[in-house]
């Protein structure tokens, strides 16, 4: 029953605490610690230098880097954003890709698809918010099931992916809604303004970025996603309302998801049966190699927006160095192998 | 730590309003009555015990008197105040905080985010400012007297500093009630007796503690005040003086019998009996040095030291989870490094150290737990026929006592204590030659304690023999020889009998010649 503190014995009493901390050491690491965030800032200079090398006359113009490389990279940029929410709040959701495509695709069809239900068409104007209510909806509705039924996140998000591809195929009727433009002034506005010479969807993108990192780094909200990601229990137990902050988030998830799904659709002027599908592989992918953990409560905004930077340079790079187009897949999922390896080696901890 | 005076408390405030008072609570959990008849009272500023076996129902009572549980029946008050609404945590975490045994800090946050979750200071634009939250943290750390680096990880803390990051926190919110969950479980005797000292100065000025612990010499070191709860009720109250241990066990385990000291009827094992276990310059990169050790048959040899002594260390290697150098032989047969699976083959059988970490899954039964190192023998062709699994279990249940409403039982579901037993029978399922034990009573109420160590005394009667890694004197004292590691080396031996404060001394690394 005694333990070793037994106070029969005389102990030296200048040893005080084994550990005082501070030091040079740790400072050093903590600066490390946070290098972490621009972990991917190497590899995506040498992708840089690497494609210049390939394409001197082009490569680094500033034509090619915005109308090649960013500008498709806007929607998958805003799909991260809003899953690397979601994973940091320590969930999944993989629907998000769905609604990629099945947003856009009901508030396109009211307003202009062959239908008279719901007094359609409605007008034009209703494309964006139908949209993004839908996105949210479907949010709302993922989270009653993850935080009132306490479902998986994980199985819940699969149905739910799988439903909404269905209702989008019924709805599209396997082909496609196409020459959106001219005829939706959102879809033209997202697709082809340009403010200050950069298309208009590269500072959405931009804007979402900044506004995300402001808010999970400077405000309470912001925070708590990482307390009820990293442990519910210490969040709750701190007076965080912590399944409030779940279901929240995988609304902003959707609604940021649908938003990408307007503009790509605006991008490509249509709405195809297939739009968004197999995107969020690529996702996942963007997100954990810019160092958000799957198990929640870490990885930041801006390491996951160079993820997706990465990932838009790989498949440029390699479109350049001329892999075949039946190729190109399995390359890149390689070099995403190579990059965990190389981020599991530079943040020196597991992977997870 | 003087100097923070709680505003409007004095230490000797003693018999006035409690600090809490909980009354009449029950609280059930499906068909399991957690608490049927809670009631506590807490003086203002002393330090008061709360024991009971596991499963008494210390646990609800603490969910109850932090908010986190909402009791069916009774009522809490603070400071004669009737308890704030369950969803005003902030009001809540102003009377009360508990530290708990398993970290309630977020991990991957700095020390001064967790200190101000959800309270971050703002600076410009209402956004928080981290400039303003590390000095605001250092400063409140400091006022503590806390030294632990601000920006630091949680996860990076150690116990000790995490604990008092924890109570600093708490004080900080203006909780002047602290409830310790089972404080000193992970802590070495050194940081024990800091902890104890630091709460010592905090109930000086004016801070109330409630203690939960296992060891009940503790309890009589630091609290005035116990209270027992056995089956989910309030049995008695009273200052230490007059509940003597003797009583307090009586109270803890319903019976008016104190525990019988297991093995002090073993038989004197002959000095060239045969060796069972014999290690030959055991080394252990980082923690072991050339260690030689020899266990006889019929004899139980513990191992003593300091968390940094590596003894640990050395039960780990010995049972094929770390790398070692040196030769291990059991029964004369030369043992691989390294391999789980070869000194399981070869006749260890290895109890880890946190059953929650290793010794357990969770979810699979009882008879799955018990028979996971024997599942090869249990059927032909690598088939597990659950008939015969069953059987096995069910007679190692019999054999140790094990409490659980049978072998299908998940092992989740039962307390530490039959948990315990239950990774104990897995250790003993292969029949070893030799049983290599770590900290086998770790977090195990007296009852538990005393058939782990009963068992451990039967098993190893007659040819069996063990090697006993523990930090609990108590466990030790079942041995018949304790030899005493530090930084890696053995550095003494003893007999049976050893002098209680000799042994300590020598764990400590202040032998004879500094005494």
């Amino acid at each position: 029953m005694r333990t070793m503190s037994s106070s029969t014995v005389e102990r030296p009493t200048a040893q005080g605490p084994d550990r005082t901390p501070g030091g040079p050491t740790r400072r050093t690491r903590l600066r490390l610690a946070r290098l972490r965030d621009l972990a991917l800032i190497p590899p995506i200079i040498a992708l840089l230098v690497y494609g210049y090398t390939l394409k001197p006359d082009l490569f680094l113009t500033k034509a090619y880097l915005v109308d090649t490389v960013l500008k498709y990279q806007a929607e998958l940029a805003l799909v991260v954003l809003a899953e690397a929410l979601v994973l940091i709040v320590g969930k999944f959701d993989l629907s998000l890709e769905s609604i990629v495509g099945i947003a856009p695709a009901i508030a396109v069809f009211m307003a202009v698809g062959n239908t008279d239900a719901f007094g359609a068409p409605w007008p034009t104007w209703t494309v964006l918010p139908v949209a993004l209510v839908f996105g949210g909806l479907v949010g709302a509705f993922n989270g009653l099931l993850i935080v009132k039924f306490k479902l998986s996140a994980f199985i819940v998000t699969l149905a739910m992916l799988i439903a909404l591809r269905g209702l989008q195929l019924a709805l599209v009727g396997g082909a496609t809604i196409s020459n959106l433009a001219n005829r939706i002034p959102v879809v033209d506005y997202l697709g082809s303004l340009r403010v200050a010479t950069l298309p208009l969807s590269i500072w959405i993108v931009v804007l979402c970025f900044a506004v995300g990192i402001v808010v999970l780094g400077y405000t309470r909200v912001g925070r708590s996603l990482y307390a009820v990601g990293g442990n519910p229990a210490a969040a709750r137990a701190a007076g965080i309302r912590v399944e409030r902050v779940v279901w929240v988030t995988l609304i902003v998830a959707g609604v940021l998801a649908s938003f990408a799904g307007l503009m790509l659709s605006a991008r490509l002027g249509s709405v195809a049966a297939n739009q968004g599908s197999g995107m969020i592989f690529t996702v996942f992918a963007a997100a954990v190699i810019g160092g958000i953990s799957l198990d929640g409560g870490k990885g930041s905004l801006f390491g996951a927006l160079t993820g997706v930077a990465l990932l838009g340079l790989i498949q440029n790079v390699l479109t350049l160095a001329q892999v075949k187009a039946d190729q190109i897949q399995a390359v890149n999922g390689l070099v995403i192998l190579v990059a965990l390896v190389l981020a599991r080696l530079t943040s020196g901890k597991a992977q997870d | 730590m003087t100097g923070h005076v709680a505003k409007g408390s004095t230490v000797d405030q003693k018999g006035g309003v409690p600090a809490v008072e909980a009354a009449g609570i029950a609280k059930r959990f499906g068909p399991t009555v957690a608490l049927a008849d809670g009631n506590i009272t807490v003086l203002e500023g002393e330090t008061h015990a709360l024991v009971g076996r596991n499963g008494a129902g210390k646990s609800t009572l603490v969910g109850v008197l932090t908010g986190l549980l909402r009791p069916e029946a009774g009522t809490v008050r603070f400071g004669g105040e009737p308890a704030p609404p369950l969803d005003d945590r902030a009001a809540w975490r102003s009377r009360v905080a508990c530290v708990y045994q398993h970290p309630s800090v977020v991990k991957d946050l700095s020390v001064a985010e967790n200190l101000f979750l959800h309270r971050q200071p703002r600076g410009r634009l209402g956004l928080i400012s981290p400039r303003r939250m590390r000095a605001q943290a250092a400063e409140l750390l400091e006022s503590w007297s806390v030294p632990v680096d601000v920006d630091l990880p949680a996860a990076e803390l150690t116990v000790e500093q995490r604990q008092l990051v924890e109570i600093a926190g708490a004080l900080s919110l203006g909780a002047r009630f602290v409830i310790l969950d089972e404080p000193t479980a992970q802590l070495e005797a050194r940081a024990i007796s800091r902890l104890f000292d630091r709460l010592r100065a905090l109930q000086a000025s004016g801070v109330t503690f409630l203690f939960i612990s296992h060891h009940l010499p503790e309890i009589y070191e630091i609290c005035e005040r116990v209270t027992v709860f056995r089956d989910a009720r309030h049995i008695v109250t009273d200052t230490v003086d007059n509940l003597d241990r003797d009583k307090l066990v009586a109270a803890m385990i319903g019976e008016a019998r104190g525990l019988v000291q297991v093995g002090a009827d073993r038989a004197l094992v002959a000095d060239d009996a045969e060796p069972v276990l014999e290690l030959s310059a055991v080394t252990v990169p980082g923690s072991v040095r050339e260690v030689d050790l020899t266990v006889r048959r019929g004899e139980i040899v513990g191992v003593a030291g300091s968390a940094a002594s590596g003894k640990r260390q050395l039960a780990e290697a010995l049972a094929g989870l770390r790398g070692r150098t040196g030769t291990v032989r059991v029964a004369g047969r030369e043992i691989k490094s390294g391999s789980v699976r070869a000194a399981l083959d070869d006749g260890i059988g290895y109890l880890p150290g946190d059953r929650n970490i290793d010794g357990f899954v969770g979810g699979l039964s009882v008879a799955e737990n018990a028979t996971m190192s024997i599942a090869g023998e249990l059927g032909p062709a690598g088939f597990v026929v659950p008939g015969k699994r069953d059987a096995e279990a069910r007679r190692m249940i019999a054999e140790l006592d094990v409490h659980t409403a049978g072998p299908h039982q998940p092992v989740g579901e039962l307390s530490g204590g039959n948990a315990q037993k239950v990774v104990m029978a897995r250790a003993l399922a292969s029949d070893p030659e030799v049983l290599v034990l770590v900290q086998p009573t770790a977090g195990v109420d007296v009852r538990s304690k005393e058939s782990l160590l009963g068992a451990v005394d039967a098993q190893t009667r007659e040819r069996r023999g063990a090697l006993l890694v523990s930090d609990e004197l108590e466990d030790l004292r079942v041995c018949d020889r304790v030899v005493v590691m530090v930084a890696g080396r053995i550095v003494a031996e003893h007999r049976r009998g050893w002098d209680e404060g000799r042994l300590v001394a020598e764990i400590e690394g202040i032998g004879e010649d500094n005494v």
